[in-house]
C-alpha cells in the first residue's frame, strides 16, 4: 500500500454551494497498491471522502471506453493508468526530484464538461463520429451466406477496428483546439475503417465527401497527439494519412484545402532540386503546373495573395530571397551527380510503392518472419559497408 | 566531438540565421561538424504521406552518407528528426525491406546498416544534453542569461510519438529545453503552448487553424511574462515568428514576441553578438532581448 494525492479538476454546476459552481481544484488522499489504477484511486475518494465526485466508468479493464480523462495533462484511460506510474510521471514533470508529487486528473479536453470528470461525448465525439457514416454500405445485394474477403485486406483495417470510442484522441487533438469544426481523429480513423473495407461500395464517395470538407482530412496538423493518447494503438493520424493517400493519389480527388496539390508540389520539388525550395513550393501548392498558372482556382489566387505580406516582410529583413516565384529565387543544388541518384530513388520507389505496416509486423523487435529468406543476403550487404 | 551534419532545407532557405548560428555555436563548443552536402530533404513527413518507400529510401540515403563518414549524425530541426526517425523505424523493422531499399542505393555505392557501430541521429538539443553534457555546456557559458525569461517551444516532431522517438531510453527528452535554458542562466517560463503544435503543417491548407495555433501559443507566453521563446525547429519558427503579424490578426490581439532558434540562445550565452547570430533577420523584433543581453555584458 502507498499513499497518493489526487489533485482533481472539479465542477459541480448544480451545487448548493456558490464556490463549487465554477471549476476548481480539490485534493484527495488515497491509499492503494501502486499497481492499482487511477480509476481505483478516484473511486476510493468517491467512496471515502466525497460521494458527489463524478467519474464515468464501467469495465475497469480498458475495454468499454468510458473512463477517458487527462492524467498529468495526458489524455488517456483512468483504468489503464497505474497509480505508481502516474505518481512517477507527475514527479518527473514537476522536476522537483522527489517522488510524492500530486497526480493531476482533469476531464477530457475539446468537449464540454457536464460534472467533474464527466464530459459531454455526444456534442462532439459522437456527432463527429456519425458524420463519417460509420457503417458498411455494401456494393450490391448481400451474398446468400457470409462475405468472402481476402485476409490481407481485413488485416489492413484491423488497427482502426480496435477503437473503443473512448474519445482520448479527440481530447488531445491540437487541431481541434484551434478549429472545433475539425472532424477529428476518432471519426477519421473510423472513416478509414470503412474506406479500407473491401465489402464497402462507396469508397470514392466517402473519400470525395471528406476531401471536400474544409474541416476534413486536410485539417489535421500532424501533431501526433492522438497517437500517444490512444489506449488501443489505433494511431488515428496514420489512418488520416492513408485517407489522404487514397483520395489524392489513388482516386485523383482534388480537395478543397489544396492539400493534395501541396503534397505533390513538395514531392516534385525534391525530385527536381534534392532539397526544398520554399518559394517554388508555395507557388506550386496554390497553382500547380502550367495549367495552374494559366487557370488558377480562386482559392489558389487568394492563398497566394495572402502570403505576399509575409513574403514582403521576409525580404525586408533578409530572410527570403524572393516573393514566391514573382521573382525567380536562387536555390542551391546538390553537388555532382547526387541529384541523378535522387531521381533514381524516385523512379524505383514510385514503381514498387511498398507500404510497411508496423502495426502488423511489430516494431523494432525481431525481424519479420517473411524476411528470413533474404536475411543472410542483407546481413552480408550490411557488413560489407559497415 | 565530431558529427556528420544534416542542416536541413529550411535552415538554408527561409531561416538562414539558423544555419549560421549553429556553425558559430558548434565551433565555440568545440563540436566539429562534417556537412553532408550530398544529402537530400527528409520529406518532412509529406513525402511519406505520398509514398512511404520513397521517403524511406531518401532518408536511408542520408543515413548511408553519414555512416560512410563513420560518425553519428546531427540535425537541427525537430521536423527533420521526426521525419527521419519515422523512416528509420521502418528501415530497422524488416531486413528484407532494408535489403530492397539498399538495392536502390547500390548504384551510388551506398547502403544503410541497422545499428552500425552505435550510429545515432540526434537533433542539436539531444546532442547537447545527452552527448555533450550540461556540465560541459555550463563551463562554456561566458554570459549567463540572468533575468532573461524564456518560454520553451519544442515542436511536435521531437515529442511524439514517444515510442518512436526513444523516450523509453531517454524519458526526459520533453524537458531538455527547460534544462538547457537553466544551464544558460535564463529563467524558464511555464505556459500552455510549450508542447503544443505551431500549426505550420496546415499553413497552406487551413490558414485560419494554423495561425490560430501559432497566435494562441505566442499570446499565452506573453501572458506568462516571457521575454522570448526558444525552439529547436525552424518550421515552428516560420509560424511563430515569420507569420506572427498574420497570427496576431487571427487571434485578435497584439503580439510581438521574439522567437529564438536554440543555437541563437546558446550563442548569446557563449558571448556572441545578436547580429552575428542573425537575430535582425527575424520578423518579430528581437530588440528587447538584445537590450537585455547588452545590459548583462
Ligand atoms: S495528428 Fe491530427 S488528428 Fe491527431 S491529434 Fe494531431 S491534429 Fe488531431
Ligand atoms: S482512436 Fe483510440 S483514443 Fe481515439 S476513440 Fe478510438 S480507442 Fe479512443
Ligand atoms: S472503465 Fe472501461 S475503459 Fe476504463
Amino acid at each position: 500500500m502507498s499513499a497518493y494525492t489526487l489533485k482533481v479538476r472539479r465542477y459541480q454546476p448544480e451545487s448548493e454551494e456558490d464556490d463549487k459552481r465554477g471549476a476548481y481544484w480539490e485534493k484527495f488522499d488515497v491509499e492503494l497498491d501502486p499497481t492499482l489504477s487511477v480509476l481505483d484511486g478516484l473511486l476510493q475518494a468517491k467512496n471515502d471522502a466525497d460521494g458527489t465526485l463524478a467519474v464515468r466508468c464501467s469495465c475497469r479493464a480498458a475495454i468499454c471506453g468510458s473512463c477517458g480523462v487527462k492524467i498529468n495533462g495526458q489524455s488517456t484511460l483512468a483504468c489503464k493508468t497505474q497509480l505508481g506510474e502516474a505518481a512517477e510521471e507527475a514527479a518527473r514533470k514537476a522536476r522537483t526530484g522527489d517522488g510524492d508529487a500530486e497526480i493531476t486528473v482533469e476531464p477530457m479536453g475539446n468537449m464540454p464538461v457536464i460534472k467533474d470528470l464527466v464530459t459531454d461525448m455526444e456534442s462532439t465525439h459522437w456527432k463527429k463520429f456519425r458524420r463519417v457514416t460509420p457503417w458498411l454500405l455494401p456494393a450490391g445485394p448481400p451474398p446468400e451466406r457470409e462475405y468472402i474477403v481476402p485476409a490481407e485486406s481485413m488485416v489492413d483495417v484491423t488497427q482502426s477496428v480496435a477503437c473503443i470510442q473512448c474519445g482520448a484522441c479527440v481530447s488531445s487533438c491540437l487541431s481541434m483546439e484551434a478549429d472545433p469544426e475539425f472532424v477529428g481523429p476518432a471519426a477519421l480513423a473510423k472513416a478509414y475503417r470503412f474506406v479500407g473495407d473491401p465489402r464497402d461500395g462507396q469508397t470514392t464517395e466517402r473519400l470525395f465527401d471528406l476531401a471536400n470538407d474544409p474541416h476534413g482530412m486536410y485539417d489535421c496538423t500532424h501533431c501526433f497527439s492522438c497517437i500517444d493518447a490512444c489506449p488501443k494503438d489505433v494511431a488515428p493520424m496514420n489512418q488520416i494519412m492513408r485517407l489522404r493517400r487514397l483520395a489524392g493519389d489513388d482516386h485523383g480527388i482534388r480537395d478543397v484545402n489544396n492539400g493534395h496539390s501541396h503534397e505533390m508540389a513538395f514531392v516534385k520539388n525534391i525530385r527536381k532540386k534534392g532539397t526544398l525550395d520554399e518559394s517554388l513550393l508555395f507557388q506550386e501548392s496554390y497553382a500547380p503546373g502550367v495549367k495552374g498558372k494559366l487557370l488558377p482556382r480562386v482559392s489558389a489566387i487568394r492563398g497566394l495573395l495572402d502570403s505576399i505580406p509575409t513574403a514582403i516582410r521576409g525580404i525586408r529583413t533578409g530572410k527570403m530571397r524572393s516573393i514566391p516565384k514573382l521573382i525567380p529565387g536562387v536555390h542551391h543544388k546538390l553537388p555532382g551527380d547526387a541529384q541523378d541518384h535522387v531521381k533514381h530513388i524516385y523512379e524505383r520507389a514510385e514503381e514498387s510503392k511498398i507500404q510497411l505496416n508496423l502495426y502488423i509486423i511489430g516494431e523494432g523487435g525481431e525481424e519479420d518472419a517473411s524476411a528470413e529468406a533474404t536475411e543472410p543476403e542483407s546481413v552480408e550487404e550490411e557488413s560489407a559497408t559497415a | 566531438m565530431k558529427l556528420a551534419y544534416w542542416p536541413g532545407c529550411v535552415s538554408r532557405g527561409f531561416t538562414p540565421e539558423l544555419h549560421g548560428s549553429t556553425a558559430l555555436a558548434a565551433d565555440a563548443l568545440g563540436i566539429e561538424l562534417v556537412t553532408l552536402d550530398r544529402a537530400n530533404c527528409t520529406g518532412a513527413g509529406v513525402i511519406a504521406e505520398h509514398n512511404q518507400e520513397l521517403a524511406d529510401t531518401l532518408n536511408a540515403r542520408t543515413f548511408a552518407l553519414a555512416q560512410e563518414t563513420g560518425l553519428s549524425m546531427m540535425n537541427i530541426c525537430s521536423t527533420c528528426q521526426g521525419a527521419q526517425s519515422e523512416c528509420q523505424e521502418r528501415l530497422d523493422a524488416d531486413a528484407s525491406y532494408r535489403a530492397h531499399i539498399n538495392e536502390t542505393l547500390s548504384g551510388e555505392g551506398l547502403a544503410y546498416s541497422k545499428d552500425a557501430d552505435g550510429f545515432t541521429n540526434k537533433n542539436f538539443l539531444w546532442v547537447l544534453v545527452e552527448d555533450y553534457g550540461l556540465d560541459k555546456l555550463a563551463e562554456k557559458v561566458k554570459r549567463p542569461l540572468e533575468g532573461l525569461r524564456v518560454g520553451p517551444f519544442y515542436g511536435c516532431y521531437v515529442l511524439r510519438p514517444k515510442t518512436r522517438l526513444g523516450y523509453d531510453e531517454h524519458p526526459d527528452r520533453d524537458l531538455y529545453l527547460e534544462q538547457v535554458i537553466e544551464v544558460l542562466g535564463g529563467t524558464v517560463v511555464d505556459y500552455d503552448g510549450a508542447r503544443r503544435c505551431c500549426g505550420f503543417p496546415v499553413i497552406t491548407m487551413n490558414k485560419e487553424t494554423s495561425l490560430r495555433q501559432a497566435g494562441t501559443h505566442v499570446g499565452d507566453a506573453i501572458d506568462a511574462g516571457a521575454d522570448c521563446l526558444v525552439t529547436p525547429c525552424p518550421l515552428c519558427h516560420l509560424n511563430l515568428d515569420m507569420q506572427q503579424p498574420e497570427a496576431a490578426k487571427v487571434v485578435g490581439r497584439d503580439l510581438g514576441l521574439a522567437v529564438l532558434h536554440l543555437p541563437q540562445l546558446v550563442g548569446l550565452a557563449l558571448g556572441f553578438d545578436p547580429k552575428q547570430l542573425g537575430m535582425p533577420k527575424h520578423i518579430a523584433s528581437t530588440i528587447a532581448v538584445e537590450d537585455r543581453v547588452a545590459a548583462l555584458a
